[in-house]
């Protein structure tokens, strides 16, 4: 692709399906539907009541510390898990039970413990996030070369110490694709738990303005918000990569 | 005579009936078989064989990292039980950490040392193998013959007593390769470590140690071990070279002929 393709072709799709969904609402008649336009209208109806920065302060607050917490408890975990294999047998049947439960299966579950609050739809986020994590984590500790576990022992460093000096930074370019993936499944999940457990966020926006008399410009804002925000989150996540000591796990010069 | 050299010169190493076997049960492949062999302190031995027939497994179990079947291994008199700071153990260039900066690198061991003197062997080391204005790099920036400076340097900061070597210029490419061996050779003369050399290039062999372990197909045997008494710098195309380059050629049964 040449330079100037890379941002046009894009841009053209882009135009191309807003005319389309704009036209299509025009010929079907329909009452309900938002144009564009409305949709437009609808993100600046937000902009000025302050829900919108307001909904996505929520939301990204409780990703943050959901999804922070699972960070703090996911890494040590996967190392722990990964280095001894003891411990890995012993909460295998646990894990691997746990693991095929939808996140959104313990949404009665998480509203029972914490009842109608921001902490329910954090333990929701953290649950989505930990899997991920440990599990990246612990295959990261397993695709560690032996080679430098040896080196590691070699200079004599003791099993915590070659944990941190070695295990973990071999097992990090694995290890961020899995706080990658995390990122967003807790992206996710944080809506469907504001549609139930809490009265603020994107999620909540979405659920409520269908309630309050079907206002679906405010419902598709919601969507394209949601869908804007985890874009940047990608985004900002991905530049871990870049990171000079990690250029080594993701680029192969 | 030779046992004179040998009560003046103290013993490093000792291996005596060393056996090594994989596997268990119906699928057991014999790895080393019967080995014995005396270091003595400083001294620089190739083991020669050809590719896998159990010459890296031997530097495996001297280095600590794999126990043998049966037999012993004594470094400075007492049994060796597992990796030790004493004796470091060097990869293929594919060792060092890629990431952590050649700095970081040389000072990987360096973690009981104040700061100062971890600053300062840094140096050091850097500059004995020739890699300053590199210290900042991170190894994917390098290319393979600094990369295994990185991990000599490495080994050497701690100031062991042994080396071990496996291989260590084989991925190498072939003017690289020369150049290294003529640095190891300062490094030896300068800090006169005892090495033990794992190597399948013949030239090498004859190029660098003073004694060459020849070695036999799987399962391993000793099959010869070979004086070099050839002093450095060594004259690759003097007859004596050829002499020694020429009877190890006929003890593997090659002929010196394409």
């Amino acid at each position: 692709m040449k330079r100037w393709e890379a941002y046009t072709l894009p841009l053209l799709a882009t135009i191309a399906l807003l005319l389309l969904w704009h036209w299509s609402v025009i010929w079907t008649h329909t009452q309900v539907f938002p144009k564009p336009a409305d949709v437009q209208r609808g993100v600046f109806e937000l902009f000025r009541k302050g829900l919108l920065l307001g909904y996505t302060r929520d939301s990204l607050y409780r990703v943050g510390v959901g999804y922070g917490a699972a960070v703090l408890l996911g890494i040590p975990l996967g190392l722990v898990l990964g280095w001894n294999p003891i411990a890995a047998q012993t909460t295998n049947p646990v894990i691997q039970i746990l693991r095929p439960i939808s996140p959104l299966a313990w949404i009665p579950v998480s509203v029972l413990w914490f009842g109608v609050t921001d902490a329910a739809a954090i333990f929701l986020i953290f649950l989505a996030s930990l899997f991920p994590i440990v599990l990246a984590t612990m295959d990261g500790v397993h695709g560690a070369p032996g080679m430098f576990v040896d080196a590691g022992r070699n200079f004599g460093l003791s099993t915590p110490a070659l944990l941190a000096r070695v295990v973990f930074p071999a097992a990090l370019p694995r290890i961020i694709i899995g706080l990658r993936i995390a990122l967003g499944v807790a992206w996710l999940v944080v809506v469907a738990a504001e549609m139930i457990a809490v009265d603020s966020g994107l999620g909540y926006l979405i659920i409520d303005s269908r309630n309050a008399g079907k206002r679906y410009h405010l419902v598709v804002a919601g969507m394209l918000l949601i869908g804007v925000i985890g874009l940047c989150l990608d985004t900002g996540i991905r530049q871990l990569e870049k990171f000079k000591f990690l250029r080594w796990g993701f680029y192969h010069e | 005579m030779a046992g004179m050299v040998q009560t003046t010169v103290r013993s490093k190493l000792s291996l005596t009936g060393l056996n090594m076997t994989f596997g268990h049960g119906n699928e057991v492949v014999d790895v080393l078989e019967n080995i014995d062999l005396e270091v003595r302190e400083g001294e620089f031995i190739c083991l020669l064989g050809p590719s896998g027939c159990g010459k890296s497994t031997l530097l495996n179990i001297v280095g600590g990292f794999l126990k043998p079947s049966s037999g012993e291994v004594v470094i400075d008199g007492e049994p060796v039980r597992g990796p030790d700071p004493r004796r470091i153990f060097v990869f293929q260039e594919r060792g060092v950490f890629p990431w952590l900066t050649v700095e970081g690198n040389i000072g990987f061991g360096l973690f009981r040392l104040s700061r100062q003197e971890k600053a300062r062997r840094i140096a050091h080391y850097v500059e004995l193998v020739g890699l300053q204005g590199f210290e900042r790099a991170y190894p994917h920036e390098l290319s393979g013959g600094m990369k295994q400076r990185v991990e000599v340097a490495r080994a050497l900061a701690v100031n062991p007593d042994m080396l071990f070597l496996d291989e260590p210029f084989g991925a190498l490419d072939s003017i690289t390769r020369l150049e290294m061996r003529r640095e190891l050779l300062r490094i030896w003369r300068a800090e006169r470590k005892t090495i033990l050399f794992v190597t399948h290039d013949i030239e090498e062999s004859v190029q660098l140690a003073d004694r060459v372990v020849v070695m036999s197909t799987r399962p391993a045997r000793i099959r010869n071990i070979m004086e070099i008494n050839i002093p450095h710098p060594r004259d690759i195309s003097s007859r004596r070279y050829l002499d020694l380059r020429d009877s190890i050629f006929e003890q593997i049964g090659l002929a010196h002929k394409i």
